[in-house]
């Protein structure tokens, strides 16, 4: 195995330095070949090696051998995925182009392929989470009479799966189907509720900090930086444990006391950034004026400083969002997060992560943990998308 | 020379304030628990003779400051505790069931980590240096655009996600790795380098991501600089200006970022240790919060805590002693 490794990598730079000799005598060693470092001949060589292996790979995914197709149908499906992704994007963005106002128009206009697969993704999610119940054919904690329990996925009849439930049902006969779409409303609400909280939280306390300054300022950032000093994930990890025992005590369901605990630790990170750019916004002239107006503190928190502080505050409550998605998502695998009955993504890519090893005889009972565990990761990857974009364009940074 | 010999002084010192502060939180939440532990152990239908037994063989009836600092004290002599789910209760059975100590049970399984950890950072660490010399090297071009948008995708997903793929690609399509990792004492290294490889390359995943685009753009940063146009004007190759004049000057941020992020492989430890079956120590730690076993909780967390501020406190130190300007503070 890694002896063929290297032999490719050692063949791939004969052909290099073949492809760039080869250039040289076609065009007359014009100066793009003639000055052309050997890494550079080196990448075409391998982009070109890599290609070819994607469609080759693509080719035997199509292969009438099901023995074959199997061992390449993940990468068929990630490769039309890709295609069909970015196809849907590029529309997307002439969409965007030829309707809306001028300012959306001149928006999608300089916007980035990755920019608008983002904002395509992200509302297609709030789109299936609002209407989730129109689209799932069962309810998320519906027990189908007549039909069985722990129905395999994939909808193959000799595996143990039907037809009529294409992900299969879990261990006491509910659709997986439904619960996945009710995952969007559950897993996606649930976080931008965190979100949400946690802004509200640092997002307040941040700018009575910048604003007063003094002993309250000392204390919170002491505080902040004490919470800080302990890694999120074990932090809420302790704290649930502590939930777990108090919540059937006071009869308020854990992820009540989930949200509450992640909304906490995150609102640490708020709390610096708003205060960094509450301070910088303080020392502002208009803010003296404010003052000496006789402004309150209402007045100066809200109608001075927020409006000021809105665009950094909005790329990183993109970035926070993915932050308490992932954390609320890895709690949920671990099995302290989301509880049941409600239908979450991480809960279920631990329950049906199992099926990952049927992948070689049934692709399609396989795909069931990844679906779960594919719909966090894309949009956790739309929303960083949208936020680099916005980042970057707010910089100003040009290279 | 004396100088930074103190600021290091000053920083470890203020670390181990930290850690002590950190402990105080720690130790303050797991006493928010409603009841005590005895009773949870025993259940409902204990006697009360029986709760007060146990309460005495754990300490418990003592007040919370002297349990306090009875654990701190413990904790520096080495002595975590006894865990809760192997607990020795002496003097209520009146036999030795010769029941670990949560030391014992941690001890090997903090190795474990550290080798994960190890194999983790020894892998990702030159290839994201790599990585990024290259991007840099060939800025805005087809490589650097599909480095960027590949490694911003691995860092979004969560680890159970990169972990499963792996899982699915390299054990079940093409079986080339094992997909658990059952490792145990007196393993040959090679088995157990093998065996502790997709776990490894998972996390190298998750953290190779945010070390690329640091080294990227701390080496963008310096290419304005004078001295880099002197070196591009007397002819050298844009291979040798980055990695003979840019890489030294940008390697200060990359070493901070390198130890932000092995503090943060301690986070992702967790996940990936649960779906490789790692026997590690973030194993340990989700077993017993399911389980409530305090004891070991609280010390998981302290270790966690403590990797953590010690790794921060390492990155802080590199950035003050590879800069000057840091050294002598206004």
């Amino acid at each position: 195995m890694i002896l063929w490794i290297i032999a490719a990598l050692v063949g791939m730079g004969a052909l290099a330095w073949g492809f760039r000799f080869a250039g040289q005598a076609a065009t007359g060693n014009a100066p793009k070949f003639r000055d052309m470092p050997y890494g550079v001949a080196y990448g075409y060589v391998l982009g070109a090696v890599v290609l070819l292996w994607l469609i080759w790979a693509y080719m035997q995914g199509r292969s009438s051998d099901p023995a074959i197709a199997n061992k390449f149908f993940f990468l068929r499906i990630a490769i039309e995925g890709f295609i069909i992704f970015a196809i849907a994007a590029w529309l997307f963005r002439l969409l965007g182009r030829a309707v809306g106002t001028a300012w959306s128009r001149k928006m999608f206009r300089s916007m980035p392929l990755t920019a608008s697969f983002g904002i395509l993704t992200i509302l297609i999610y709030a789109i299936l989470a609002i209407f989730a119940p129109a689209f799932a054919p069962y309810g998320q904690e519906q027990i189908i009479p007549g039909v069985a329990a722990n129905i395999v996925p994939g909808g193959d009849v000799a595996l143990g799966g039907n037809p009529d439930f294409p992900l299969g049902t879990d261990q006491i006969g509910r659709d997986i189907m439904s619960r996945l779409i009710y995952g969007a409303q559950n897993t996606v609400g649930i976080a931008f509720a965190t979100t949400l909280l946690a802004f509200l939280l640092g997002g307040t306390f941040g700018f009575l900090a910048a604003t007063l300054g003094g002993w309250l300022d000392q204390i919170l950032s002491r505080l902040v930086d004490v919470l800080m000093a302990i890694p999120s994930l074990i932090f809420a990890l302790l704290l649930m444990t502590i939930a777990s025992v108090w919540a059937p005590q006071l009869g308020i369901p854990l992820t009540v006391f989930m949200v509450v605990i992640i909304a906490v630790i995150d609102s640490t990170r708020v709390f610096r950034l708003a205060r960094a750019v509450g301070q910088n916004i303080v020392v502002m002239d208009y803010i003296e004026a404010a003052k000496l107006r006789g402004e309150g503190l209402g007045y100066l928190v809200f109608k001075e400083i927020l409006p000021n502080a809105t665009a950094p505050l909005l790329a990183e409550f993109g970035l926070r969002f993915c932050f308490v998605f992932l954390t609320i998502a890895a709690l949920s695998f671990l099995g302290v997060g989301i509880q049941p009955p409600l239908a979450d993504w991480g809960t279920m890519v631990r329950d049906l992560g199992g099926f990952v090893n049927y992948a070689q005889f049934a692709p399609l009972a396989a795909t069931a943990p990844l679906l779960a565990a594919g719909a966090i990761a894309l949009l956790t990857v739309a929303v960083n998308f949208v936020v680099d974009w916005m980042l970057h364009k707010s910089s100003g940074l040009k290279e | 020379m004396g100088n930074v010999l103190t600021i290091i002084l000053q920083r470890l010192a203020l670390g181990a304030l930290t850690l002590l502060i950190v402990s105080i939180v720690i130790f303050v939440a797991v006493n928010l628990l409603p009841g005590d532990f005895a009773q949870n152990i025993l259940g409902q239908g204990a006697t009360p003779e029986a709760v007060a037994s146990i309460r005495k063989d754990l300490g418990l009836d003592q007040p919370p400051v002297t349990r306090y600092f009875d654990w701190l004290g413990g904790v520096l002599r080495g002595d975590l505790g006894s865990s809760f789910a192997q607990a020795n209760f002496a003097s209520f059975t009146g036999t030795d069931s010769g029941a670990k100590t949560v030391a014992d049970q941690i001890a090997p399984r903090f190795a474990n980590t550290m080798f994960l950890a190890m194999v983790t950072a020894i892998i990702a660490v030159p290839l994201s240096i790599t990585l990024g010399v290259l991007a840099a090297l060939y800025r805005n071009s087809v490589f650097d655009r599909a480095a960027n948008i590949t490694t911003l995708s691995s860092i979004s997903s969560p680890e159970f996600f990169l972990a499963y793929i792996l899982i699915l690609f390299l054990a079940v399509l093409n079986p080339i790795l094992p997909s658990l990792s059952n490792i145990y004492d007196g393993m040959a290294f090679s088995e157990r380098l093998q065996k502790s490889l997709l776990p490894a390359l998972t996390l190298t995943l998750v953290v190779t991501a945010h070390m690329m685009r640091m080294t990227r753009a701390a080496i963008i940063n310096l290419l304005a600089s004078p001295y880099i146009e002197m070196a591009r004007l007397k002819g050298l190759s844009p291979m040798r200006v980055i990695v003979k004049h840019a890489l030294p000057n940008a390697l200060a941020p990359i070493i901070n970022v390198i130890a932000l992020n092995l503090a943060y492989l301690i986070t992702g430890v967790v996940v990936v240790e649960v779906v490789f079956v790692y026997p590690g120590i973030g194993q340990l730690f989700v077993d017993s919060v399911k389980i409530r076993d305090i004891p070991v909780v609280q010390a998981c967390c302290l270790i966690f805590a403590a990797a953590y501020i010690l790794l921060n406190l390492t990155a802080d130190i590199m950035s003050i002693l590879s800069n000057p300007r840091l050294r002598h503070p206004k």
